[in-house]
C-alpha cells in the first residue's frame, strides 16, 4: 500500500513538473515572487543580524560584559566601614576566577588612588589613578591605543614605574605635545609615559573616562599608595589624598625614606614584634565575561570560587559583593529584541507579498487551462486528482523559489558585505524558516486556485474557450 | 449482449425560476460492438444525451446501466473512475495537451488509472498505440508540429490507452478535411471491426453518419428513429464536406 502511494505521489509530482515545464515563463513569474520575498527574508536577516551584532558589540565595548568584584564591608563594633572596606581581595584571586571560571574572558585587579600628577610646571588631579594589569585594556575593550604602547606583565612583576595617559590628562599636562617617554609625577613617583590611551568619552553616569592614567597595580600599591593602612580603602584614600595633595611639593617628603620618623629598630626588636603578615589586597576586580548574556553564569561560578577562596561557610556573609551593568544589559537586550520583531515583521510581509503572488498566477493558471482540466476530468480524474495536482505545482514552484531564494538572499548579503561594508551574519534559523514558510504558503495560497480547479464541471470546462 | 441501456431518461435544466426539459424521456439499446451515430440539429438534446452517456453528466430522472451497471446513484469520483476505465473520448477540436509530447498525451489517462501500470508497460503500451494509429514515427512530436489529421489520431490512441469497450465521438471529423476524415472514419470502422470497439459518433453530418451500422436521430428531447445496422449504406458519398472543413484544425489547449 505505501508501496503505492509512494508510486502515486512520485507520479504527481512528475505531472507536476511536466505541467510546470511546459509553460516556463509562467512557472518563472510565478516563482519570483517567492525568490524575492525567500530573499528579502535571508538578506534582512542576515545584514539584521550582523547589525545586532555589531551594535550589541559596541554596546558591549561599554562595558556591558562587565562585571566588578569589590571587597565586602568591614565591621569594627557595630560601626559599617561601608562596601569596599574589607581588605580580604587579593590579586590571587583576580587569576583564580581567570583560570576557573569558564564563563569568564578577561579578568584585572584594580588598585585605586587619588593624587596629583605633575609634569614640567603642569599639574592636575585625574579622576582615576589605577594600579592594573595589560589585561585591563581587554576588559574594558580599550586595546587599541591613539600612541605607544601598553605596560606588559613584566612591568607589572617588576613594578616598574611605568604609565598609560588618557586623552583628557595628556591634553592637560602636555598641551598637544607627545608624551611618548616623558616623565610624569605621581607623589614624587616618576612614571615615564609609554602610552596613550584612545579617546572613551564619558561614562554614563557622566563621567570621564578618558581623565586617566593606568600603571601596574603593583608600582601604584606600593609606591604611590604606599602600605599606610589609610590607603587601601576608597574613602580613606580618599580623605587622604586631601592631604596628600597639600604635601606633594613639600620638600620633606622630596627623598622618601631618607628622613626616619621612628629610630630604626635593632634587630632583636624585630624579632620580638613581628609585624603581622598583610598579603596586598586590591580595592576591585574587574571582570569581563565571555558575552553579555553569560554573565549571570559567570556570577554564580565567581560566588562558588571566592566562597571556596576565603573559606566563607554556608549561611555567613560575605566578605565580597559582584555588581554587573544592569542598566546596560538592560538596554542591550531591549535592543536586540526590537531588531528581532522589526525583521520578522519585514520578513513576513514580503513572504506574503510572494505568497498573494502566486496565488494569483495559480488562479489565471486555473482560468487559462480550464479546458485542460476539464479534459484530465473527462478522462478519469477525480476531483481530488485535480486539487492534488495543482497543489502539487504550488507547492513545486514554492520549494523551487524557496531555493533559489536563499542563494539570490545569500549573494546578496554578500555583496552587501563586500561592497558596503555592512556587517552581515549566516542566519540558519533564517534559511530553515523561510524554506518552510515558503512551502506553507505554497499550500495555503495554493490551495484555493487548486480547490477552484477542482470544482469546474467537466463539461463547462471542456467547453470553456 | 446489451453495452449500453437507457431507459425512460429524462434532463431538465433549471435556469433561474423556468425549468427547460431537454430530454424527454429517452430509452435506447446499444448492443457490445456496434457503431451507432448519434444524428440530431443542435439543440435537439444531442450533446446533454452524449454527455449522459459518457458519464460527464447525470440524468434528473430514469435509469442507464452502462456495461450491466447502473451509473444514477454513482458518486463522482466512481463515475470518474468508470470514464477513466471504460470510456475513451475523441473531441472534435482534440483536446491534446499543448507543448506536450504525443507518446505523453497518450499515457496521460494512465495517471489516473485506479491499478498503477509500472512506467515500463505503460510506455510500451503507449508506443504500441501511438504504431496502431500510424504515428510511430512522430510520437515525440508536440501537437503544434502535428497535422489535424495526426492530432486525432493521438486523440484516439489517448482514448484507448485504458482499453475502454466504448469510444464516444463528439464530431470528430469536424474540424478536419474531406480527406483525413475519411482516414479517421476508416480508423474507427477498423476499430469497431478488429478490437469490438463498441463506437459512438456524435455528428450532424449524414455523410459521418453513413458510416455508422445504425443512426439513431434525436429530435427535441425524443428519439425519433433507430435504423438496424446491417442495410445501411457504407460507401463514401460524394457530398461529405461539412461546414467545418474550411477551418484549419490548430486547437489545442494551452
Amino acid at each position: 500500500m505505501s508501496w503505492l502511494s509512494k508510486r502515486f505521489h512520485s507520479r504527481t509530482l512528475r505531472t507536476a513538473f511536466r505541467a510546470l515545464r511546459r509553460n516556463i515563463m509562467r512557472s518563472a513569474l510565478t516563482t519570483l515572487g517567492i525568490i524575492i520575498g525567500v530573499a528579502a527574508v535571508i538578506a534582512m536577516m542576515e545584514i539584521g543580524n550582523g547589525s545586532s551584532k555589531a551594535i550589541q558589540k559596541s554596546i558591549a565595548s561599554m562595558g556591558a560584559d562587565n562585571m566588578v568584584v569589590l571587597p565586602g564591608t568591614a565591621a569594627s563594633g557595630g560601626v559599617s566601614f561601608g562596601g569596599g572596606s574589607a581588605t580580604t581581595l587579593t590579586p590571587n584571586d583576580g587569576e583564580a576566577i581567570l583560570k576557573e571560571c569558564p564563563a569568564v574572558r578577561a579578568v584585572a585587579p584594580v588598585t585605586r588612588a587619588r593624587t596629583q600628577v605633575v609634569y614640567g610646571n603642569k599639574n592636575w588631579v585625574p579622576l582615576f589613578i589605577y594600579g592594573t594589569s595589560p589585561s585591563f585594556l581587554d576588559v574594558r575593550d580599550w586595546t587599541e591605543l591613539a600612541e605607544g604602547d601598553s605596560f606588559t606583565e613584566q612591568d607589572v612583576r617588576n613594578a616598574s614605574k611605568v604609565c598609560l595617559l588618557g586623552q583628557t590628562l595628556v591634553r592637560e599636562l602636555f598641551q598637544g605635545a607627545s608624551p611618548i617617554g616623558q616623565e610624569v609625577r605621581v607623589k614624587n613617583v616618576a612614571f615615564k609615559v609609554v602610552g596613550v590611551l584612545s579617546s572613551k568619552g564619558a561614562n554614563m553616569m557622566g563621567m570621564d573616562q578618558d581623565d586617566i592614567l593606568l600603571a601596574p597595580w603593583t608600582t601604584i600599591k606600593r609606591r604611590v599608595s604606599g602600605s599606610t593602612l589609610a590607603n587601601v580603602n576608597q574613602s580613606a584614600a580618599t580623605a587622604s589624598s586631601s592631604g596628600s595633595t597639600t604635601a606633594v611639593n613639600t620638600l620633606s617628603d622630596i627623598y622618601p625614606g631618607q628622613s626616619a620618623l621612628y629610630p630604626i629598630p635593632s634587630d632583636i626588636q624585630v624579632a620580638d614584634t613581628p609585624l603581622p603578615v598583610r598579603f596586598e589586597n586590591i580595592d576591585q576586580i574587574l571582570v569581563a565575561a565571555q558575552t553579555p548574556q553569560e554573565i549571570p553564569v559567570a556570577i554564580r561560578q565567581m560566588t562558588q570560587l571566592l566562597h571556596e577562596r576565603h573559606r566563607i561557610k554556608a549561611g555567613d556573609p560575605d566578605d565580597f559583593n559582584i555588581r554587573d551593568m544592569t542598566e546596560m544589559t538592560r538596554a542591550m537586550s531591549s535592543t536586540t529584541s526590537l531588531m528581532t520583531n522589526l525583521l520578522l515583521c519585514v520578513a513576513l510581509i514580503s513572504l506574503v507579498v510572494g505568497g498573494v503572488g502566486i496565488m494569483n498566477i495559480m488562479l489565471v493558471s486555473v482560468t487559462e487551462r480550464t479546458r485542460e482540466i476539464g479534459l484530465r476530468m473527462a478522462v478519469g480524474a477525480r476531483a481530488r486528482d485535480i486539487l492534488r495536482q495543482f497543489l502539487a505545482e504550488a507547492i513545486v514552484l514554492c520549494l523551487a523559489g524557496g531555493a533559489l531564494g536563499i542563494l539570490f538572499g545569500r549573494g546578496s548579503s554578500i555583496i552587501v558585505r563586500t561592497v558596503l561594508h555592512w556587517p552581515t551574519e549566516l542566519s540558519l534559523g533564517a534559511i530553515i524558516a523561510s524554506v518552510m514558510v515558503s512551502v506553507s504558503v505554497g499550500v495555503v495560497f495554493g490551495y484555493y486556485p487548486a480547490w477552484k480547479a477542482s470544482r469546474l464541471d467537466p463539461i463547462e470546462a471542456l467547453r470553456y474557450e | 449482449m446489451e453495452l449500453i441501456k437507457l431507459r425512460d431518461l429524462y434532463k431538465t435544466y433549471h435556469l433561474g425560476e423556468i425549468d427547460v426539459p431537454v430530454l424527454k424521456g429517452v430509452s435506447l439499446t446499444v448492443g457490445q460492438g456496434e457503431m451507432v451515430a448519434l444524428m440530431g440539429a443542435s439543440g435537439s438534446g444531442k450533446t446533454t444525451l452524449m454527455n449522459i452517456l459518457g458519464c460527464l453528466d447525470r440524468p434528473s430522472s430514469g435509469d442507464y446501466w452502462l456495461d450491466g451497471e447502473e451509473t444514477s446513484g454513482l458518486s463522482s469520483d466512481q463515475l470518474a473512475r468508470l470514464r477513466n476505465q471504460k470510456i475513451g473520448f475523441v473531441f472534435q477540436n482534440f483536446n491534446l495537451l499543448a507543448r506536450t509530447t504525443a507518446l505523453e498525451n497518450v499515457m496521460m489517462p494512465l495517471t489516473y488509472a485506479p491499478v498503477g501500470i509500472p512506467d515500463r508497460e505503460a510506455r510500451d503500451r503507449c508506443v504500441a498505440l501511438l504504431h496502431r494509429v500510424g504515428l510511430s514515427e512522430r510520437s515525440d512530436h508536440e501537437p503544434s508540429q502535428l497535422s489535424g489529421g495526426q492530432q486525432q489520431r493521438v486523440a484516439i490512441a489517448r482514448a484507448l490507452v485504458n482499453h475502454p469497450p466504448l469510444l464516444f465521438a463528439d464530431e470528430p471529423t469536424g474540424n478536419l478535411d474531406s480527406h483525413t476524415s475519411e482516414e479517421i472514419l476508416q480508423m474507427f470502422e477498423q476499430l469497431n471491426a478488429d478490437e469490438g470497439i463498441t463506437i459512438i459518433l456524435v455528428t450532424h453530418d449524414a455523410g459521418v453518419a453513413n458510416h455508422a451500422q445504425r443512426v439513431i436521430h434525436i429530435r427535441d428531447g425524443m428519439i425519433e428513429a433507430g435504423s438496424p445496422a446491417a442495410d445501411a449504406p457504407r460507401t463514401p458519398t460524394a457530398g461529405r464536406e461539412s461546414p467545418h472543413t474550411n477551418a484549419p484544425p490548430k486547437e489545442t489547449l494551452s
